[in-house]
């Protein structure tokens, strides 16, 4: 697994070049959004409307109808819970093609609780119109901009900034409505996304070691929730499923999953990780997925529950190929 | 009728449809036993001015009587569409009109029938089940072109329509009517902010400044005053005109941009032509007859509005 240095920044760049009729949106977190570089290539396609969230859904609102496509940049929590009725109103009951691009998704910054979004999938998936997608790695970061360019109506990106790990082939870019299966099992299936998915990975492996048929599935497309391959994987899950999802455990992947598989009639069991129902804190990645039971320990606890059995994984086998650096302690908020 | 009081534009045919639009709301609050009938009172003579006077619009081209609901927008809906054919085809020389209280809809409705925009048939409508002649008005209803009706956000929409036609190079302008409650909300301000940042001079807001909100007097439930100081604080070109003279509601729309968006505080009275209102406030936000006595009271002062109008 390697690391690719700011791949939003470039992609955006590359992306904006092939499509004049993108603008971004920034409410005085440019840098912290990798628009930076986009700002200076492109100028008088970037619009700064200071820090006011509220107007600046409107104007993306207004640009839209009349035939922009404006990319509003800021943190997840800002373009979800301090906007939800303006994103609600201005933008989704008109199915207007504003993209939100949400970034520090989940617990992907040591800000604090203020910074934190472990509740915009929940909300997002909420709104009729709107499509929700959620960046896996650096392909799917890579994709995303070209993935849901054809969706005539607004889609909320979470988006991975700064050092981010590259899991997926880059000659396999993210498909909207599509999950990646990184695995194939039936005793147990795990569905990941976001960061979670690289924590997944490891926990899978460890599963995989010790005999258990796993079938593992990252989704990035978390709305609309349709994807047959993915069903197919969860139908054939004799044990029971794991879901991990870097956001809370209500209203997100785990509860599309659950919301599915209910209405399937599923007899088989389902774990949900996430956060629990509670605030996280300041503090760094690897620390606040261990302790809110999201890392890759907590997914192999889920598959002995499941199981019945105690699998006897040391902690040493499920430890990250690569430290990822402590951002956030070191960069602009 | 209506197209020779539209072609006029002059005083009398502004006092004349304002007189119009207040005995026309005022038929539909009896005959539905409630009704935003204050606001009819305030702005009769603004929405007159703004459609005989200021909005350079073309002809409607929307169907006389208003179409059903055709169901929300969205990827399956292709019959989804804006009322915003009432106020004419958009053109880049042509100005686009944004309402943002959308409460005041019977009082918008009305003010299209009196000009020739929306058939008179068009108000057997309103308020009926599956019609877009709304109680309140959203996106599909005639002279509507955003949802509005969660206040404060009109504004910004439309700064996003005005800063779009700035990068296309267009003349024409984006007229906003605004009520003052909404100017307790946050957003209304950084939406005013943006627009003097962005130097969005092609931007002509009128206020409905009638000092009235759901509560009762809005002195007594929130102050936005001095309002001309706050906004002229936050970078618009700001005078205050009375709301009933359609001379001074004109104005301030011919001056020369400068840089600035305009704002036209509308000092209003919200019982304007209608005295026997006052006995109600400051409750005035929706009036609901308590009587079949109050009702008959008002009856007769209908068929003295009715009979006026018949003399303009």
């Amino acid at each position: 697994m390697n690391l690719v240095t700011r791949p939003h920044a470039r992609n955006l760049v590359r992306f904006a070049a092939l499509h004049p009729e993108l603008l971004v949106l920034s409410a005085d977190l440019t840098a912290s959004c990798e628009a930076d570089d986009f700002r200076d290539r492109f100028p008088g396609r970037f619009l700064s409307l200071g820090m006011a969230e509220q107007n600046t859904v409107g104007f993306a609102a207004g640009l839209a109808r009349e035939g922009f496509r404006p990319y509003f940049h800021t943190f997840a929590v800002f373009l979800t819970r301090r906007v939800y009725d303006q994103v609600a109103m201005s933008v989704a009951y008109p199915n207007l093609p504003v993209r939100l691009m949400g970034f520090l998704p989940g617990l992907t910054t040591p800000g604090g609780v203020t910074h934190q979004a472990t509740d915009d999938v929940a909300l997002m998936r909420a709104l009729p119109n709107l499509t929700v997608v959620d960046c896996g790695d650096a392909t799917d970061v890579e994709g995303v901009l070209d993935a849901v360019h054809g969706v005539d109506g607004p889609v909320y990106v979470r988006v991975l900034r700064g050092q981010v790990p590259r899991l997926f082939p880059a000659a396999e870019p993210l498909v909207l409505g599509r999950s990646r299966a990184l695995a194939a099992g039936t005793d147990l299936v795990v569905v990941s996304s976001s960061v979670c998915t690289e924590h997944a990975l490891r926990a899978v492996r460890a599963l995989q070691r010790r005999g258990v048929s796993v079938g593992h599935c990252h989704v990035s497309t978390v709305k609309p929730f349709a994807d047959r391959a993915l069903f197919q994987a969860l139908a054939g899950a004799r044990r029971g499923v794991i879901t991990v999802e870097n956001h809370g455990v209500i209203g997100g992947l785990g509860s599309a999953v659950a919301e599915w598989m209910a209405g399937q009639g599923l007899g088989v069991r389902l774990v949900r990780l996430g956060v629990q129902d509670t605030y996280a804190q300041g503090a760094s990645l690897p620390y606040l997925l261990a302790k809110h039971g999201m890392d890759a320990r907590a997914v192999v606890a889920a598959a002995e529950t499941l199981l019945g059995q105690r699998l006897q994984v040391p902690a040493a086998e499920l430890a990250a190929d690569v430290t990822l650096p402590d951002e956030g302690r070191v960069e602009d908020l | 009728m209506t197209s020779a009081l539209a072609a006029a534009g002059g005083p009398t045919a502004v006092a004349a449809v304002a007189r119009r639009i207040r005995a026309r709301v005022l038929k539909y609050t009896l005959e539905n036993n409630g009704g935003y009938l204050s606001q009819a009172c305030s702005a009769a003579e603004l929405l007159a001015t703004l459609y005989l006077r200021v909005l350079r619009l073309g002809p409607s081209i929307a169907p006389a009587v208003p179409l059903p609901f055709p169901g929300p927008p969205g990827p399956w809906n292709p019959l989804s569409f804006t009322g915003a054919g009432y106020n004419g085809p958009r053109a880049p020389e042509l100005d686009r009109f944004f309402f943002s209280p959308v409460h005041y809809a019977l009082v918008l409705y009305s003010a299209l029938i009196e000009v020739g925009r929306l058939d008179a048939r068009g108000l057997d409508l309103f308020n009926q089940d599956g019609s877009t002649v709304e109680l309140i008005g959203a996106e599909h209803s005639p002279g509507h072109e955003v949802t509005a009706g969660s206040l404060a956000q009109c504004l910004s929409q439309a700064g996003g329509v005005a800063l779009a036609r700035r990068l296309r190079g267009e003349a024409g302008r984006v007229v906003v009517f605004l009520s003052d409650g909404e100017l307790q909300e946050g957003q209304s301000w950084e939406a005013f902010a943006a627009l003097a940042y962005k130097r969005l001079d092609n931007v002509l807001v009128y206020v409905d400044a009638n000092a009235q909100q759901c509560d009762g007097a809005m002195a007594d439930v929130g102050c936005i005053e001095p309002l001309a100081a706050r906004l002229a604080a936050f970078g618009a070109r700001v005078v205050e005109v009375d709301g009933h003279d359609p001379e001074a509601l004109a104005a301030p729309a011919a001056w020369s941009p400068d840089g600035r968006p305009v704002v036209v505080i509308a000092r209003t009275d919200p019982c304007r032509g209608l005295d026997l209102l006052r006995r109600r406030a400051p409750r005035l936000h929706y009036v609901r007859f308590k009587s079949a006595d109050e009702a008959a009271e008002y009856r007769v002062a209908l068929a003295a509005l009715e009979a006026d109008g018949g003399g303009a």
